[in-house]
């Protein structure tokens, strides 16, 4: 396939369809023959069998966040890795692009050095 | 050389073209797509219910007690049960949820697991959507995931939940670079991101036999890396039972508890999928380069037995994981992703491309 048309994802839509069909059939059947009784304590969320204390969304561990945004910066570099894995013998005549990537992963290995210099995957 | 018997292409080409004799081209495609849609949705549903019962009577076979043997024979019927069962309760909705996330949540991660399944080729030309970018897709796809867990974490607004949550968005996310990475060393031996082209390649014997130390490297990472990524044990702190109840889905009942349970297996189910298909040539039967006679009588057992039975090992392989290795703290299982796995899945790209420059592979 040299060219992509938006017709050839069409399969995709179709799949989330019957997905979410499925899905919202079985909640809806659920829901029709299941029990609907509630009262104040069963409405509640859990919480070890006591009175929840207090709204859950609190401010949360910075942890998780840094975690997310290395994430960010990594799965860019190994996106445009993509590419190079499929094209990297399609060489213009001089050899492979081997050395490039090599040069590309020592720049990254260098940015990985400084986030654990810096203590950033550290949990304390 | 590959003998043509059981391929799947002249079925599928001839279902095609009676439909067009009978229809006009829109109504064809339209049909075709029904068909395979009810398809996917039947094989999801006997999917889940064989990979429960698999699951409990291998953990009952792990710890030597007898596992589900009331319902139906050998407690065949048991999933069906389990089913009905959580179709008759009450899907509750907490007060202090938002609704409209907490409903939603169970329709998004289920509809992700139906989108991931479309590149797999279960036999010899049969994959529902054999598409270019396959490998990028699922990669990309199955990343979505993530979105469903903290939606439904959040949602709740139980602490036990947004913690379960926050704790399965970092570690889905780390371990989507080092399983990236294992990827990609077999696309680098392939050339192609095409599962369909990645599956050809190994006509001559799987890449885990034919790469080197390298592509066995590149398996473990994987298999690691995906028992994470799907929030298996020994990584499932996710739901760790007791710490935290059932993690990011304690405030779900009935059929949308059900809905969570079907997308896990699943998950689990597409990684061993792509795992087998990656490093064990998906449908390709047991070939030895050069031996023409030993690979003929391979080829009379047909694609879809080898495609399953590659992936229920490596389903069996998980399962036993979870028996084996006590759960990891938080810390434990960042810092395995990101100083040891990333590191040598980063150096493992490398030597796999000179593996493949050098052509030293077999």
């Amino acid at each position: 396939m040299a060219t992509a048309n938006p017709i050839d994802y069409l399969p995709i839509i179709i799949q989330f369809i019957v997905a979410i069909g499925f899905v919202i059939f079985g909640m809806i059947g659920s829901h029709l023959l299941g029990p609907k009784k509630h009262s104040k304590v069963k409405d509640d969320s859990f919480e070890c069998g006591i009175e929840a204390q207090g709204n859950a969304r609190l401010p949360f561990n910075v942890k998780y966040f840094l975690t997310a945004i290395l994430f960010v910066l990594f799965d860019v570099e190994v996106i445009f890795m993509y590419p190079w894995a499929v094209n990297f013998r399609d060489n213009l005549g001089n050899g492979t692009w081997f050395w490039e990537m090599i040069l590309f992963v020592v720049f990254l290995m260098l940015g990985f050095l400084y986030i654990i210099k810096k203590g950033a995957l550290d949990w304390d | 050389m590959l003998l043509t018997i059981y391929d799947f292409t002249r079925l599928t080409t001839a279902i095609h073209t009676w439909l067009t004799s009978k229809m006009g081209d829109t109504l064809v495609m339209l049909s075709e797509m029904v068909m395979v849609g009810l398809c996917t949705l039947t094989f999801f549903v006997v999917l889940c219910l064989i990979l429960v019962y698999m699951e409990r009577k291998v953990s009952a076979f792990m710890q030597i007690r007898m596992g589900p043997n009331r319902v139906g024979p050998w407690g065949t019927v048991q999933a069906i049960a389990d089913t009905v069962k959580l179709l008759l309760k009450e899907g509750l909705t907490p007060d202090g949820a938002d609704k409209l996330l907490f409903n939603f949540a169970p329709i998004l991660v289920v509809a992700i697991c139906f989108a991931a399944m479309a590149p797999i080729a279960f036999g010899k030309g049969l994959a529902i959507w054999d598409i270019n970018i396959g490998v990028l897709y699922i990669s990309a796809i199955s990343s979505v995931g993530v979105i469903g867990i903290l939606m439904a974490g959040w949602s709740s607004n139980n602490k036990y939940s947004l913690l379960g949550a926050m704790r399965s968005g970092a570690q889905i996310v780390s371990y989507e670079l080092s399983i990236g990475m294992a990827v990609l060393s077999i696309v680098v031996l392939s050339g192609s991101l095409k599962l369909s082209d990645i599956i050809m390649a190994q006509e001559s014997g799987w890449w885990i036999f034919r790469g080197h130390i390298p592509a066995i490297i590149a398996f473990i990472i994987f298999i690691i890396a995906s028992t994470a990524e799907i929030n298996r044990a020994p990584f499932d702190m996710a739901e760790a039972e007791s710490e935290l109840t059932a993690g990011f889905h304690a405030e779900y009942s009935g059929m949308k508890f059900a809905m969570f349970f079907l997308a896990e297996y699943v998950n689990m189910f597409i990684v061993c999928a792509i795992g087998a298909t990656l490093f064990f040539g998906g449908w390709m039967p047991f070939h030895i380069g050069g031996l023409v006679a030993f690979n003929n009588v391979m080829d009379f057992i047909p694609s879809p037995i080898w495609f399953f039975g590659k992936t229920f090992g490596l389903i069996f392989l998980i399962m036993w994981f979870r028996w084996t290795f006590p759960r990891l703290r938080i810390d434990q299982l960042l810092t395995l992703e990101w100083k040891f796995l990333l590191p040598i899945s980063m150096i493992n790209l490398l030597l796999v491309t000179l593996i493949a420059i050098m052509g030293w592979y077999f």
